[in-house]
């Protein structure tokens, strides 16, 4: 157990030693941090059901992964984890975990689906608060189902508009059963916020900062995976591209405030933004400028304006998106990448943009400890030079062999000095 | 004039000119154009695409609309063709997203682009188990089998696939082709696969070098 003073220490160093590499400075050494996704449940010889279910196991796993790793930083586990009660109680169909639908230590996987049809656009457009929770909330959890016998809450104004009748709805047993789903789901809710709370404190406490204090997504993703469904949208852009602008547009600021709440909320600014469908082969360059990037690149200059970083990770390859996303306020961003070559990144970005991640999850699934110390060498070389890289696993850990990330952390601390 | 319909349907196919396509389809049709001459204008704009797509011209969303296009002339053409007609395949192609990975958009593409491209597809769909792998090929007899995964964890479902067919004596009898999120030629070294494929169009070409068509 290390001391109070020295953890305080600790967790001044790490939140320097990102925020140099994040503002283009040169810190005394590359970070490293990592996602550690269901790794640390693995890691801890306990089953992916249980830290879906029970917050204490949850709890152990990740502070004992984070004492023996030492990442420079850590993702609160419990907004991305801790979901099994809650999902029940909800009956949420866009997903299948450990427990539910799936094997008990296999991972969460996310099953999509067209929950807002072609012909629902007007509505979401007009009314996107009325379409969700009338139309969206029933389709994607069970429990919910009740809320599609409401009335538009819009038309409920006063003792003779909506007062008399309007109400009626509220009284029927299919809405007052899905009410009382969302009572529970409040208070399902309110059991993850503290226990976030309580783990951002421990890790504190142990001299680790957290690495993210928001989440959020692009536009055109959060149509995508949630509304539209990936083939839905990639027809959309044929079929009525100006309502998919349109959406993305309605969606931007929503985006924005889920991101700016979090933060002000948990006192840190950086923004995780994971990326899901701009990457390279997903769209043609003439659809990424036209559909993806441009209200993405409204979130982050929105959220550096208000003083955040914002921190996409942009999955698969994006090569060929190097020179857009170039174009944001320097010194402020950390962008993640998954496939993307490195050098080319590193090359195209360095005055702008801190980059991080790559490190393939092959490698440290069916690597050698050698290949992983030579892949990491080649990285910190071309990378690392100047500031502006943090050393991560090209996408969260899940299966990772431990000595393989051990060989990544370790190698990084030694090799990485400044 | 009927080859230079043709040339237009191909034109406007492979430019993904939906409504413009379906239009010309329909008057073909009521025309009286032989069914089969529409569905061959069709598989050569198919053609084009997957080569638009290689030489990077063309996406998945490029891909995903050819197929809803082929999907609506299809709607049209295949009531009016000869039974039997539709018929004739290049050969057998078996496929499905392995044990413990629901994921199946990449899988469906690839599913979709060997059936226009002529290949008998038989797709087992998502989670599919070593022994369901080991049944089918003994029942459907597929000269490749094709193993889908997105998560990490499909690495070891796949090792386990090919270990089940080497198990069940069926392993030199087919080629075994693997795809997916995070798949390389490392994880084809593990899995003992024949070949990996970054995409669709790239399945499709390793399908016509071991089958050929």
């Amino acid at each position: 157990m290390i001391m109070k003073e020295d953890a305080a220490e600790l967790y001044r160093q790490r939140e320097k030693r990102v925020n140099d590499a994040i503002a283009l400075r040169v810190p005394d050494r590359i970070p490293v941090v990592v996602l550690f996704s269901f790794f640390s449940a693995r890691y801890a010889g306990v089953s992916l059901k249980e830290v879906m279910y029970e917050p204490e196991k949850l709890m152990e796993a990740q502070l004992k992964t984070l004492r023996e790793f030492q990442p420079d930083m850590d993702q609160n586990p419990y907004g991305t984890r801790f979901l099994g009660p809650i999902l029940e109680t909800l009956d949420f169909k866009l997903l299948r975990w450990p427990g539910h639908g799936l094997g008990p230590n296999v991972p969460y996987q996310f099953v999509e689906g067209e929950y807002m049809k072609p012909e629902e656009y007007d509505h979401f457009l007009s009314d996107p608060s009325d379409f969700m929770m009338r139309r969206y909330w029933p389709r994607v959890c069970g429990s919910l189902m009740g809320l599609e016998k409401l009335g538009a809450i819009h038309n409920i104004i006063t003792y003779y508009m909506g007062f008399p009748f309007g109400f009626a709805p509220f009284s029927l047993p299919e809405v007052v059963e899905a009410l009382e789903a969302i009572k529970k789901a409040g208070q399902e809710s309110l059991k993850i916020a503290t226990w976030s709370r309580k783990y951002t404190e421990k890790a504190k406490e142990e001299g680790f900062p957290m690495q993210v204090g928001a989440f959020t997504q692009a536009p055109f993703d959060t149509l995508g995976d949630f509304f539209r469904g990936t083939k839905g949208l990639m027809l959309d852009m044929y079929r009525r591209p100006d309502q998919v602008v349109k959406a993305c547009e309605k969606l931007l600021p929503f985006m924005f405030e889920i991101a700016l709440g979090a933060t002000k909320a948990s006192g840190n600014p950086r923004v995780f933004i994971p990326l899901h469908k701009g990457l390279d082969g997903f769209m043609s360059l003439e659809q990424f400028k036209r559909f993806y990037w441009p209200t993405l690149r409204g979130l982050m200059v929105s959220l550096i304006n208000e003083g955040c970083n914002p921190c996409p990770f942009w999955e698969g390859n994006c090569f060929s998106r190097l020179p857009i996303i170039k174009d944001i306020p320097a010194g402020k961003a950390c962008y993640a990448f998954e496939a993307t070559d490195m050098v080319k990144a590193k090359e195209i970005l360095e005055d702008t943009v801190c980059i991080r991640g790559n490190v393939p999850l092959s490698l440290l699934i069916a690597g050698s400890l050698e290949d992983v110390r030579v892949y990491c060498k080649k990285l910190i070389d071309v990378c690392g030079r100047g500031g502006g890289f943090i050393m991560d696993s090209a996408t969260g850990l899940d299966d990772a062999k431990p000595e393989n990330v051990k060989a990544m952390f370790e190698f990084t601390r030694e090799y990485g000095v400044y | 004039m009927e080859a230079l319909m043709n040339d237009k349907l191909v034109k406007l196919m492979a430019d993904l000119m939906e409504k413009e396509t379906i239009a010309l389809v329909r008057e073909l049709a009521k025309e009286g154009t032989d069914p089969k001459e529409i569905l061959d204008a069709a598989r050569s704009a198919m053609e084009l695409v997957g080569k638009r797509f290689e030489k990077e011209e063309y996406f998945i969303p490029d891909l995903v609309m050819a197929g809803e296009i082929m999907k609506g002339i299809s709607e049209i053409v295949k009531p009016l063709l000869k039974k039997g007609e539709s018929d004739i395949k290049k050969g057998k192609v078996l496929i499905g997203t392995v044990a413990g990975d629901i994921h199946d958009i990449g899988k469906d593409i690839v599913t979709f682009m060997l059936d226009v491209s002529g290949y008998d597809v038989l797709d087992l769909g998502i989670d599919v188990p070593a022994r369901t792998f080991v049944e089918k090929t003994r029942e459907f007899q597929p000269r490749v089998v094709g193993l889908s995964g997105f998560l990490t964890l499909a690495f070891d479902s796949m090792k386990k696939t090919v270990v089940a067919l080497e198990e069940a004596g069926l392993r030199d009898r087919v080629k075994v082709m693997i795809g997916g999120g995070q798949i390389d030629d490392e994880v084809r070294k593990y899995v003992r696969a024949d070949a990996f494929g970054k995409d669709a169009v790239a399945a499709v070409n390793l399908c016509r070098q071991w089958i050929g068509g």
